[in-house]
């Protein structure tokens, strides 16, 4: 049997669309139909719009008829995590604050992507603000896990992990503060690549810690990986946290930079909390590229075991200043309650924030206090330095690290609910990229005997993605994990 | 009073004056309808970024040259974090511990014994000034409040003193003195009506001869110039009374009403905010290295003090005629551009200050509007010194100009306003006006030559402004000397 529309890479419908096999109308009436077959179960989407994304493919496919095609990715759907700004489209950060908000611009990487002719469709579920690792903190329902929808499918870009998954998209855009593109693509067995700091620009992402948040793909391969990067990565003059750096061609570059590469093992990466099938599998993977004539040395990354408590600090001190703006005075969420100016602040963000984020907000708070801001958030902007010294020292000999993604495959929903630190431990690998601003990707490296996907975290240097995506591609040559399907049709919903 | 001392320090907000915002493109401006001067970085709209408007950089580097401080090496930005609904995101992007400039001066005057007496000079010490953006207006109602963000993001300096002045003078000198570097430097033009200069005065009185400073408060809204001098004595004697009458001065922020003279306390130091500033991590930091530094150093002007005194030396000109040119940088270079062209610097300064002030002032006209442009009134002056017309002929001449833009020589010869009358009539006229005015004829006997003048006027008018100036003043000197 032919693998459906509905799962077939970007490359391989790129290509179909090229030889005018199929149209860009079929393919997203294709998407348009298994999303409305599977969402009631997966929950991924907040929300999409039938009718618009089916107008951008009839102007894609008169574009083709014109000869006028924009590239690759021109009559491609693309799902968006729904903190990523579209013009005209609902922007909620999966909160009750924003639930009504239709934002009035573009993000930069929304407009690149149109600039090359992909389609923006849906707005994916989310953790609220991008707050949490298991896309339940939503303020509209959890997203389930395709590969077995009582569990979670990580987060926070959940959403834009499980549509890949489920067939409702072919490529989506999440973003990744701690390892919120990351982990889910482990969860869900996709690929995705969280950037250089720098790399992408943030304009339009709604922020939640600047000095960490990223935007990055989700791709079935990391070909596909390596066409979304090429379309969104470049410097913006509207961010001024964005590099200004020549973009090779990441897709041609797979075939040209072919290792043997060195590759360093985090000692600290290997140890308690670790479960043996993944274990197994990361283990399985080193030992392919092992086969494949790569050095393979033991590092040490000494700091890592700071890094979950620095990210706590960094992070939730720049949420508090962050999401101070959404106060019910311009827009989102008011309350109808308030008597005066004070109260209307008080009310609107009570009724408008969920449990998590009003917990970060605290936390960031009293960090940055006076009196406390020395012991807490300076301290730890000093231990971030000396993490990113571990990465760049451990640099001098090796070209990139592998990691798990994650310690566990995909958990139960509700297992870790009430427990938020253990909650934010499913980060303990992820996080360490994100405060020494490094790329990172996870690709799937094989399944749990239960059928859960199980991700390998490679990560790069600062701006190496050509050579990240090389790496990574070369394992996917020789592995089929990528092509197996979740059945969703077996398994039965999940009330929501 | 007398067993006490006051000691001020002020905090100016200063508008920069740039054509687009502090963090994004969206144009400043004042008086236009609400909220249109915005865009979704003004609004604060989830996901935007700021972006740093290098004029405004370069702005308050220019104004630490000017003002002596020393410029820090980079520019670093924080985050001030507040909940007001005039700040869109709540918190204002300023700078906090490390300003750009530190230190430097402002030299201030105080006014003299007389309108005509140059008063006494000060340097008044800055510890910072910094950059920040601007927040909206709230507009209250009876029933709701609504806020304007055309002001949100305007480049703003903060600029503070240290507690340096003793009494409300020196605040109001310490004003008009900035103002005048702001106006020089074209940084900004300081208009206080319009908001572009805002001010607030930390005001502490302690006895005579104490090292350690009283319990200060604040002042703010003294939003005129006069305002904070007024508002200044208001504070002084009521810290005094307080005082006096055996209370304590309590640390607090109070609200000085300008139309009734009176204050109330806004907050004392118990409900002072905890800012939580930490560097905003939107915004790299930027460097600000010699060349740049340079370049701007290239294009301070004279300070207008420095002006005032070279005026003073090299020209000879009086106090008060400086004192009414430099203020205005435009007034001076005019002031300058014509005597390069024709000498006569006290003839020149008294033509801009009287005849030409008061024609622009007529016309609703600037400087730069006006028609009698530096050439026009050196060709003017010229034609006085050379004795070709009567200065009554002049001041006609120069309407004409004003309305025309026409040089002086074909306004003369057209309307034949040069001074031409004959010898014999010079001298019948002359004798006339001797003959008519034996007091003054006295007077001059006397040794007052100034007194000539006197007979000058019935010549000219019998002249009908037609004779040689200089002619009559040699004629009447050979009479009377006679």
């Amino acid at each position: 049997m032919s693998t459906p529309l509905y799962f077939k890479s970007v490359a391989e419908l790129s290509s179909e669309l090229s030889t005018k096999k199929i149209s860009s109308v079929e393919l997203t009436q294709a998407i348009i139909a298994r999303t409305k077959a599977v969402d009631s179960k997966v929950h991924a989407f907040n929300s999409f719009d039938e009718t618009d994304v089916l107008s951008q493919a009839k102007l894609s496919d008169e574009r083709r008829s014109l000869g006028k095609t924009l590239g690759a990715l021109d009559g491609i759907p693309i799902g968006f995590k729904d903190v990523i700004s579209v013009k005209g489209q609902p922007l909620t950060a999966s909160s009750n604050m924003l639930k009504n908000f239709i934002s009035p611009y573009d993000a930069t990487v929304t407009e690149k992507l149109k600039a090359v002719g992909a389609l923006s469709w849906g707005r994916l579920n989310l953790d609220e603000f991008a707050m949490g690792s298991s896309t339940e903190n939503s303020a509209f329902g959890q997203t389930h896990n395709p590969w077995d929808l009582d569990r979670v499918p990580g987060g926070s870009s959940g959403g834009s992990a499980a549509a890949l998954a489920a067939g409702e998209a072919p490529a989506t855009l999440g973003s990744d503060t701690g390892g919120s593109i990351r982990q889910p693509a482990a969860l869900c067995g996709v690929v995705g690549l969280k950037p250089t700091y720098g790399l992408i620009s943030r304009y339009g992402l709604i922020a939640f810690a600047s000095s960490l948040d990223q935007i990055g793909p989700f791709t079935r391969t990391v070909e596909d990986s390596a066409i979304m990067l090429g379309a969104i990565a470049g410097h913006d003059p509207r961010d001024s946290t964005s590099f200004k750096t020549q973009i090779p061609d990441y897709r041609a570059e797979l075939k040209n930079r072919k290792g043997p590469w060195k590759l360093g093992i985090p000692k600290e990466y290997f140890g308690e909390g670790l479960d043996p099938e993944v274990a197994h599998a990361v283990e399985s993977a080193i030992h392919f590229y092992k086969s494949k004539g790569c050095e393979i040395k033991e590092i040490s990354l000494p700091h890592t075991k700071y890094a979950v408590g620095v990210y706590y600090i960094i992070a939730t001190a720049e949420c508090s200043s962050n999401l101070a703006r959404y106060d019910g005075v311009r827009y989102g969420h008011r309350s109808k309650e308030a008597t005066d100016i004070l109260d209307l602040y008080f009310k609107s963000r009570a009724e408008g924030f969920g449990a998590e984020v009003k917990r970060r907000i605290i936390l960031g708070t009293y960090v940055l206090s006076s009196g406390y801001q020395d012991a807490y958030y300076v301290r730890a902007q000093k231990v971030r330095t000396l993490i990113r010294r571990d990465f760049l020292d451990a640099y001098k000999d090796i070209d990139a690290v592998i990691t798990p993604t994650s310690p566990t495959p995909a958990f139960k929903a509700g297992e870790k609910a009430a427990n938020p630190l253990a909650m934010y431990l499913c980060d303990v690998y992820t996080i360490g990229v994100n405060l020494a601003g490094l790329p990172g990707i996870s690709i799937p490296c094989g399944y749990s005997k239960s059928g859960l996907p199980i991700g390998l975290q490679l990560i790069g240097k600062p701006y190496g993605e050509a050579d990240l995506l090389a790496l990574a591609h070369s394992y996917e040559l020789e592995h089929s994990w990528g092509t197996r399907f979740p059945d969703l049709e077996a398994q039965k919903g999940v009330r929501l | 009073m007398n067993e006490y001392e006051v000691v001020i320090g002020l905090e100016v907000h200063v508008q920069v004056k740039t054509n687009s915002k502090m963090f994004t493109r969206v144009k400043t401006g004042f008086g236009f309808p609400e909220n249109t001067l915005t865009d979704p970085v003004v609004l604060a709209l989830p996901g935007v970024l700021p972006v740093m408007n290098h004029a405004a950089l370069d702005a308050i580097v220019k104004s630490g040259l000017l003002l002596g401080c020393e410029i820090a090496p980079l520019c670093k930005w924080d985050r001030k974090n507040y909940f007001y609904p005039d700040s869109p995101k709540n918190y204002q992007i300023s700078q906090y511990d490390q300003p750009i400039c530190l230190k430097g001066h402002v030299e201030i005057e105080l006014p003299g014994a007389a309108r005509n007496i140059m008063g006494e000079h000060k340097l008044i010490p800055l510890t910072r000034i910094h950059l920040e953006e601007d927040v909206g207006k709230l507009n209250h109602g009876a029933f709701e409040s609504l806020i304007d963000y055309n002001r949100a993001g305007t480049p703003l300096m903060e600029i503070v003193t240290d507690p340096a002045m003793q009494n409300a003078d020196e605040a109001f000198a310490f004003l008009t003195a900035l103002k005048t570097v702001m106006v020089y430097g074209g940084i900004s033009d300081c208009d206080m009506e319009k908001g572009q200069m805002r001010c607030d005065a930390n005001i502490s009185i302690r006895p005579k001869g104490q090292k350690e400073l009283g319990t200060k408060v604040e002042l703010k809204n003294l939003n005129s110039i006069s305002y904070v001098r007024d508002g200044i004595s208001h504070e002084i004697l009521r810290q005094l009374s307080v005082v006096k009458s055996g209370g304590k001065i309590v640390q607090e922020t109070r609200d000085y009403d300008g139309q009734t003279g009176t204050s109330q306390s806004l907050r004392t130091k118990e409900d002072a905010h905890d800012y939580r500033y930490f560097p905003d991590p939107d915004l790299m930091p930027v460097k600000v290295d010699e060349p740049w530094k340079a370049r701007l150093k290239a294009e301070c002007p004279e300070m207008p003090f420095d002006k005032q005194r070279r005026f003073m030396k090299d020209y000879e000109i009086p106090y008060t005629i400086t004192s009414v040119l430099v203020p205005d940088k435009a007034l001076s270079d005019y002031f300058e551009a014509t005597v390069k062209l024709c000498g006569q610097a006290q003839a020149v300064g008294n033509w801009v200050t009287n005849d030409l002030l008061r024609e622009i002032g007529k016309r609703g006209e600037s400087i730069a509007q006006s028609k009698v442009k530096p050439e026009n009134l050196a060709a003017l002056i010229r034609l006085i010194t050379a004795g070709t017309i009567s200065t009554t002929a002049a001041r006609e001449v120069f309407t004409e100009i004003a309305s025309s833009g026409e040089m002086p020589d074909g306004i003369v010869e057209r309307k034949g306003l040069k001074a031409s009358a004959s010898s014999d009539d010079l001298e019948l006229w002359c004798k006339d006006a001797i003959a008519s005015d034996p007091k003054a004829l006295a007077e001059f006997k006397a040794g007052k030559d100034s007194a000539i003048n006197a007979f000058k006027g019935p010549v000219m008018k019998a002249a009908k402004g037609k004779a040689n100036p200089k002619l009559v003043d040699e004629t009447l000197r050979r009479l009377l000397a006679l």
